[in-house]
């Protein structure tokens, strides 16, 4: 054994603070001597870290009821009382220090209208739907699909027999309500007014189960009877102006339908949002619907199916009759299987991800992204707080050794530190509240979903808001009270140097580290970000989206607008499309290939183009023609393939030109190769390119026309063309928008993305940059003599400044060191493996972030450093 | 009052007091019953005890002198009281009154 020569090992400090702080007093000193007896006993016979652990372990199994204390209310009175005299010294502390109040004012600031920011965000994400009365036993229907490959699908759509199976089959269910999407159709009230209405089919029991005010109307019956019609106001102000609407026809088509419901507009926040409302059963009564098997168990793509159950119902049981249900059920299908589950309203808007949403969704990274980014520029603010008061205890140990000596504890000391670090926040707070108006504004137009958020301000934000400044206030001064309450009051008096003041250097430093470390990541982050979204827009899709306008039909008839649109003289060429590829929409569909003896089927992207397409495009043929035979209707035998078809059913190994006259069969149709087109890219730059075809089909009224422009007047030409659609659709304004700009739109998440990171990125080295200002003010202004005294011995000025700087460079090299490295991988090995296709990740971007932070370093620490320098040492070493 | 009536635990501890007379403090406690039961007593379970022998009003204690042994930080010995007294004669007389009914009682094997 160790016989120590020097100190005795002790009981570890930490837990025996931890005892004082929780424990009675009166039942300290019996249990401390206790421990420190059996630390003596164990320190003899297992050895110093044995009985250490053994220390700790106790002085835990110590926290008992008994043995803690209750809260002192007389230490909290005195923080009360004290209030007044901590606002008076915080205040002139803070003018006393006008740069470093303005630092740490300033950047909690910043930080803190993006932290209101996302608190507003997310606030309007949890109130959505808070408006319905059952809005805490209203559940939604989910449908989970496995097919035969065991390729799990989630909807949040479901099918009508569900709806009704439940309402027959399943005790303890209060109301049922269906609601079928996908009525698009024109409104026609008078012939004057034609309006373009997107409604939702819904059962009688909307109601019940929905809190939907009603104006007019009777809302028990309004969805009763075939053809009733419920709209909201504005719909109504947008059909019969300021008429009454209750009562009125409204035909669609050649149906009548009866306005039997006026409602209040609906809140903002709701995830179900529509137009109008028709009765479920007038979908019903059309047999003649091209949806085949409406009520079939596996027709889950368009219907919504939500439910309440009564207080404190039977989770369980009902999820049992549910899967009861679908057992029954799924015995009738084939490669297939459809399970059921209940999705609580409030998880709805923030929660998983599923498909066919009806509305709003958020998926949750994009929160936490938002949390997460927020978070770090806050706690960036709240290092430089931490740092410039620490570095600057000095100065205020006289007025806390006062205080200690007059009789405050370590307790009110802390909690007058506290206290100015909360008033400064609050401050900020203050300041942050109009910038975070100035945001509001810009984050709303940034946003893709229109009207997802409100972020209006509310009683209840503004005590979020407060909250946040408190949490904020506290945090950031934690560490500086702690450090003040500790120091001991004798000595300070006796000389306030003695304060090892830079103890804490080593913590500071981290924290710079830090700092820089998240913005150098962020930098990089923006630039690289910004050069593949660049990247993606001028990538090479293997056809032109050059001088092409997309005119969406919106059910026209082509041949005449083509007529009149090739008058035009800027239009050089105009093709037909069923979709506009490489915006990431897709269109699937079966192709089946018989090479050989050996039938083969997969799924093949696909599009129905006209025989202008391709040349419009500049698709590159690498064998065969464009489609020959050009039926106007239905009859078509002919198909172009991509290379990547070929390959996958091996119709050819070699030459493509092999593969002309090959039959293959699509949608039962056998058609005949007769082009081989170079791969492009049919879906967005996530997408590895597959199998695509392109069939012919003349006449696409659901579908595009691509118009060839030739003219550099864009505005004249749209004018034109603009002119000519007016004439030939009374209803529907011109929908149209050029390809390349179609390209950019469908990027846009990526532009929002590098937007956001990018601002985020500034405030982080705006905050970071104002941090390691005033920590180099500080140093320059400590080291003022040191420097006089040098130059007075010969010193020359850049040997000063050097000396003065390599300390900061030092660490910024290390967060170089670190940040780089980190964007890197974190680039490559999460990011860029989401996209098939992708640029590579340049190096000149990272070292622009490296040379831009860097330079914006050395202007903080050059400028300072050279001020020192020089100064004249005369007048420094004279004051003294 | 809570309920006088004693637990095992408790029971052994306060046998355990009565026994170290002068000497009844919490690690002295423990090591003796560690001693005689053959279990160990951890320091925490023989506090608890205590503090609830205390409520009950079984025991009662008082601070001893500061020594340099424990850190400085003065023992609490502990006493048993009247109540206390009467409670383990009590628990005593009940057993040994269940003894006597027992006809025979032959221990077979080892113990």
């Amino acid at each position: 054994m160790k016989t120590s020569a020097n100190k005795p090992p002790e009981p570890p400090r930490w837990a025996r603070n931890l005892l004082h702080w929780y424990c009675r007093p009166d039942l300290l000193e019996d249990l401390e001597g206790d421990l420190n007896e059996y630390f003596e006993r164990n320190l003899k016979t297992k050895g110093a870290r044995r009985a250490r652990l053994i220390y700790v372990l106790d002085a835990l199994k110590f926290f008992r009821p008994y043995t803690v204390r209750k809260p002192e209310f007389l230490n909290l009175l005195i923080h009360w009382l004290m209030l007044g005299s901590y606002f008076k010294t915080s205040r002139r502390s803070l003018v006393r220090n006008k740069l470093f109040s303005a630092i740490n004012i300033i950047g909690l600031a910043v930080s803190m209208s993006v932290g209101l920011l996302v608190v507003a965000f997310l606030s309007d994400l949890f109130s959505y739907d808070r408006f319905h009365e059952k809005k805490n036993r209203t559940y939604r229907l989910l449908t989970h699909t496995e097919s035969d490959d065991k390729t799990v699908m989630n909807f949040a759509s479901t099918s009508l027999k569900a709806g009704y199976k439940i309402q027959e089959t399943i005790a303890g269910v209060e109301d049922v309500t269906l609601i079928r999407r996908g009525f698009y159709s024109d409104a026609k009230v008078s012939d004057e007014t034609i309006v373009p209405l997107e409604a939702t089919w819904a059962d009688p029991s909307f109601f019940k189960v929905f809190t939907f005010p009603m104006l007019k109307g009777d809302p028990a019956t309004a969805l009763k009877e075939p053809y009733s019609l419920v709209i909201t106001e504005k719909t109504a102000r947008k059909l019969f102006g300021e008429a009454e609407a209750l009562g009125k026809t409204v035909r669609f088509d050649t149906l009548n339908y009866t306005v039997t419901g006026v409602l209040k507009d609906l809140p903002k926040l709701s995830h179900i949002r529509f137009e109008a409302l028709i009765s479920l059963v007038s979908m019903l009564g059309q047999k003649a619907d091209s949806d085949g098997g409406v009520m079939d168990w596996s027709n889950i793509y368009q219907n919504y199916v939500y439910l309440t159950l009564p207080e404190n119902a039977n989770l369980k049981g009902i999820q049992a009759g549910l899967d009861k249900l679908s057992a029954a059920e799924n015995t009738r299908l084939e490669h297939q299987k459809i399970t059921l589950s209940l999705q609580p309203m409030d998880k709805i808007v923030f929660g998983e991800r599923l498909s066919n949403e009806i509305g709003v969704n958020i998926p949750k990274p994009v929160a936490w992204v938002l949390i997460g980014l927020a978070l770090v520029v806050i706690v960036s603010a709240c290092f430089n707080y931490t740092n410039l008061s620490i570095a600057r205890s000095m100065r205020r140990s006289r007025e806390v050794g006062v205080r200690k000596i007059v009789g405050a504890l370590k307790g009110h000391v802390l909690g007058q530190f506290l206290a100015e670090s909360v008033i400064i926040s609050l401050l900020a707070l203050v300041l942050s509240f109009p910038l975070f108006l100035v945001l509001r504004t810009q984050f709303l137009a940034l946003i893709p979903q229109e009207g997802l958020v409100s972020l209006e301000l509310s009683p209840q934000l503004f005590l979020y808001f407060f909250i946040l400044a408190v949490v904020v206030g506290l945090t950031a001064g934690f560490v500086p009270a702690l450090f003040f309450a500790r120091i001991k009051a004798i000595q300070v008096l006796k000389d306030a140097s003695s304060i090892k003041v830079f103890r804490h250097v080593s913590m500071r430093k981290a924290l710079l580290v830090i700092q820089y470390t998240f913005s150098l990541i962020f930098i990089s982050t923006t630039l690289i970000g910004y050069r593949q979204y660049r990247g993606f827009l001028s990538f090479d899709l293997g056809f032109t989206t050059e001088n092409i306008l997309n005119i969406r039909m919106q059910g026209n008839k082509s041949n005449l607008l083509k007529k009149e649109l090739a008058e035009i003289p800027a239009v050089r060429q105009i093709a037909t499309s069923r979709m506009i590829t490489s915006l990431g929409s897709l269109y699937g569909t079966n192709l089946k290939y018989q090479a050989k003896g050996t039938p083969d089927s997969a799924n093949v992207w696909l599009n129905f183009v006209d025989e202008n397409y391709l040349p419009l495009h500049r698709h590159h043929l690498i064998a065969g023609t464009n489609f020959k035979n050009r039926p106007t209707s239905g009859n078509e035998t002919e198909v172009i393939v991509n290379e990547q078809l070929l390959k996958r059913f091996r119709i050819t190994t070699g030459n493509p030109a092999e593969a002309i006259g090959k039959q293959v069969i699509v949608d039962k149709k056998p058609l005949t190769i007769v082009g081989v087109l170079k791969d492009f890219h049919y879906g967005t730059m996530d997408h590895k390119i597959e199998p695509t075809v392109f069939r012919y089909s003349a006449e696409e009224p659901g579908g595009y026309l691509n118009v060839g422009i030739k003219s550099e007047d864009y505005p004249a030409a749209l004018a034109s063309i603009e002119a000519v659609w007016r004439k030939f659709d009374k209803v529907h304004p011109l929908n149209a928008a050029f390809y390349d700009e179609q390209i950019e739109e469908a990027y846009r998440q990526f532009e929002v993305m590098v937007k956001v990171i990018g601002f985020i990125t500034f405030l982080a080295i705006c905050i970071a940059s104002m941090g390691l200002f005033g920590m180099v003010v500080f140093t320059t202004e400590t080291r003022l003599k040191e420097i006089s005294i040098r130059k007075v011995l010969g010193a020359s000025e850049v040997g000063l400044i050097f000396m003065l700087s390599k300390g900061f460079l030092f660490l910024l090299v290390i967060a170089t060191l670190i940040a780089l490295p980190v964007t890197y991988l974190f680039f490559d090995q999460v990011v860029l493996t989401k996209f098939v296709y992708h640029h590579p990740i340049g190096m000149s971007e990272l070292l622009l972030s490296v040379v831009v932070i860097m330079l914006i370093a050395f202007f903080m620490i050059g400028s300072q450093t050279l001020k020192a320098a020089r100064s004249n040492p005369a007048n420094v070493l004279k004051s003294e | 009052m809570k309920g006088t009536n004693l637990g095992e635990f408790e029971e052994l501890v306060l046998l355990t007091i009565a026994a170290l007379i002068n000497d009844a403090y919490s690690v002295a406690i423990c090591d003796e019953l560690e001693k005689y039961t053959g279990r160990a007593a951890k320091l925490g379970v023989v506090h608890a005890v205590l503090n609830r022998l205390e409520e009950k009003g079984l025991v009662k204690s008082r601070m001893g002198e500061a020594t340099q042994a424990r850190g400085g930080k003065r023992k609490r010995y502990y006493e048993v009281t009247h109540a206390g007294k009467v409670a383990l004669t009590r628990s005593k007389e009940v057993r040994e009154a269940l003894w006597r009914i027992i006809p025979g009682f032959n221990l077979e094997g080892s113990v």
